[in-house]
């Protein structure tokens, strides 16, 4: 990729306080992570053109807050995620190749294959399962905080969601609730400034969606969510604060969504073409690789290693699950009940 | 045993799951102090706290949504919709969520959530304190869906609900709330899902019915007692799963069947007793099927009345079928 980007205005003193006297370490953990995600994007995409995946749902653009996320969070939080935050659970040591067996949905997918690609379950790390339906998983987060609050469990619920939901009924009623009972949720609102080619504006005529969260008695801030440095600031702030004191807190990651909304759409439908050229320019892993290139901890030899090393994870992942077969057809009729009788065809089909 | 009202066997039923239960939760609109708009949960905040028996904002969607969370999390929530004609705004959190976290996780996310919700007419209600809206949950995978008839099956019914698995919906019939009393065993009383009741025996034609429309399907059977048909009356108590093997060995019995619901008859829960029966049991047929149901109507205020189906209608549709063969 070509052209001007907008640099990280940091100089190692304010890293350090953000991210703590380790910072260097986890600078390159989280290039580790946004470098694997973007190739897992760019090959996925390029598998379902092929037909060998159904369908995919890229997160290019957002890494910075997934990463943060991962990497801030503890393992007893929950992550109760939208369409584009798979990352997370990756961070969180849900492993690639399972991820990979679900885009497959082969018969090693954890899910069985039941759901589309880009919608996996990771109970091990927390990682709620999550429908197609927008804005459903944000009351969740708020049930999962009642229990955690009730408990004494000091965990924290995140809800990530988009702009888009934010017109939806149970953004909301989980706010409402969320602020009313003093729960431990941090709302992570990933504006992309699209809902497939809506665009923020023709969402909400408020200036800013964090003014959303304002109006239900939330505190609520605006992120730059392609600044790793700042998501990651947040997080840790933000879980710090709903631990200590549980009640509910929202932050608006602003972002861009780099690529279309998912392998079916074509945003030269209702995108301008300069749109892209200022997402470019503030695109996350890029300023990312900037700012470490600034302070000499990345090396080019180092980053050819780390990109290499991304696209041999990728690739083994995708042979491993490609070896393997569809879901057997009886575990269409599993798992929808825990007891009761199992539904069977009916007799006059071919079993 | 205790003679309570059926709305008292739902509350004793809550009590003892909440007592026996520190994961049992309670979420709805004017449960907490208020007790609920029909008492059923009346001093259990009190009893047990409001950590416990949540007063919420009023959103469907925000209460059964909550309740999923909490599911997820490990409690086991009890939310209450005030009336069944409000359940609509969490449709989508029923029907996209609960009934799809167990199947769409490959059972990693299992979600227990028992929805109680007073339903049906006959209390002049108007079109939204009186629907019957089972159908549609019971249409859809992965939901269990429980009515009972009788004080002793509300407390027992709703105990195996809450000690379940999966997703209930569990609709109280609120007309007969307080019409209709009888014993209730003490303690940690079970009446098993996935079975229907038998309530009266007879062996030339068999009722099906379910909630407050069993009473007036025994009603009927029994005014025909001293010269009519023998009529058998089973009450289908869970409507999904269904107790096939019940129902079909009451109709190859008897080879006559009459449906009786209170909802709409066009795709409503007859239309699938009828289908079972045509695909299952026609040979043991020996008259048509007949439906007593709700009118093809929204639910009417000042006509209710002749909307519900009554003992006199069953009467009529007995006699019907039993004079066609």
């Amino acid at each position: 990729m070509t052209g001007e980007i907008v640099a990280l205005p940091y100089e190692r003193p304010a890293l350090a306080q953000a991210l703590g006297a380790d910072y260097e370490e986890r600078l390159l953990a989280a290039h580790h992570w946004m470098t694997l995600a973007r190739e897992l994007d760019s090959r996925m995409l390029g598998l379902q053109r092929q037909g060998r995946i159904g369908f995919y749902g890229p997160a290019t653009g957002q890494e910075a807050v997934s990463v943060a996320a991962g990497l801030a969070s503890r393992p007893e939080d929950w992550i109760v995620p939208g369409l584009r935050e798979q990352l997370v659970a990756l961070v969180r040591g849900h492993s690639l190749a399972r991820y990979v067996h679900h885009l497959f949905a082969n018969d090693r997918d954890p899910a069985r294959g039941r759901q589309m690609p880009c919608h996996p379950t990771a109970r091990e790390v927390k990682y709620v399962s999550m429908s197609s339906v927008v804005g459903t998983q944000i009351t969740h987060a708020v049930g999962i905080a009642y229990g955690l609050k009730l408990r004494k469990d000091t965990g924290v619920a995140l809800a990530f969601f988009g702009d888009g939901a934010t017109s939806a009924n149970d953004f909301h009623a989980g706010l409402n609730f969320a602020a009313v009972l003093s729960l431990p949720v941090l709302f992570c609102l990933t504006n992309n400034q699209w809902a497939i080619s809506v665009p923020v504006e023709r969402q909400t005529h408020v200036k800013e969606l964090a003014m959303k969260g304002s109006a239900y008695g939330i505190p609520s801030r605006r992120v730059d969510g392609t600044d790793f440095v700042a998501c990651y600031a947040t997080f840790a702030e933000g879980l710090e604060a709903a631990r200590a004191s549980p009640g509910p807190l929202l932050a608006e990651f602003l972002l861009y969504r780099m690529t279309p909304h998912s392998s079916s759409d074509d945003p030269s439908r209702y995108q301008a073409p300069d749109w892209m050229a200022h997402a470019l320019a503030h695109d996350p892993v890029r300023r990312m690789e900037e700012l470490l290139t600034r302070l000499g901890i990345l090396s080019d030899a180092a980053h050819t290693s780390v990109r290499e090393e991304a696209t041999r994870l990728v690739k083994e992942a995708i042979a491993e699950a490609e070896s393997v077969g569809a879901p057997t057809p009886e575990s269409m009729f599993t798992d929808i009940l825990a007891s009761g009788p199992l539904p069977v065809p009916p007799r006059s089909e071919p079993a | 045993m205790s003679e309570l009202t059926l709305v008292q066997a739902v509350n004793r039923g809550l009590q003892q799951a909440m007592h026996d239960d520190g994961d049992v939760i309670l979420l709805g609109e004017d449960i907490g102090l208020n007790g609920g708009v029909f008492r059923a949960t009346d001093g259990l905040q009190k009893e047990f706290g409001a950590e416990r028996v949540i007063d919420t904002p009023l959103s469907e969607t925000g209460i059964v949504g909550t309740a999923i969370g909490m599911a997820l999390y490990g409690l086991k929530p009890v939310p209450e919709i005030q009336f069944q004609d409000f359940i609509y705004p969490a449709f989508d959190q029923i029907v996209s969520e609960l009934a799809k976290f167990r199947y769409r996780s490959g059972g990693q996310y299992p979600c227990h959530v028992v929805i109680r919700a007073p339903y049906g007419g006959g209390v002049k209600g108007g079109l939204y304190h009186s629907q019957s809206a089972e159908a549609y949950f019971a249409h859809t995978a992965g939901l269990k869906v429980v009515i009972p008839s009788t004080p002793a099956d509300a407390k027992g019914l709703l105990l195996s609900s809450i000690y379940d698995e999966d997703p209930v919906l569990f609709f109280e019939p609120k007309r007969i709330y307080r019409a209709v009393s009888g014993e209730v065993p003490e303690g940690d009383y079970r009446v098993p899902l996935g079975e229907a009741r038998v309530a009266r025996e007879g062996s030339d034609l068999s009722v099906f019915a379910y909630g407050a429309m069993v009473h007036p399907a025994l009603q009927a059977a029994e005014s025909l007692a001293a010269d009519g048909p023998s009529v058998e009356v089973v009450d289908l108590r869970t409507l999904a799963p269904l107790d096939e093997k019940t129902v079909l060995a009451s109709v190859e019995k008897t080879g006559r069947a009459v449906i009786v619901h209170e909802a709409p008859r066009f795709c409503g829960y007859g239309a699938e007793l009828g289908s079972l029966f045509a695909e299952k049991a026609l040979f043991s047929l020996k008259a048509p099927i007949v439906r007593v149901t709700g009118y093809d109507t929204p639910f009417p205020y000042a006509l209710e009345h002749l909307y519900l189906p009554n003992a006199p209608r069953i009467v009529h549709a007995i006699r019907e079928t039993m004079a066609a063969g």
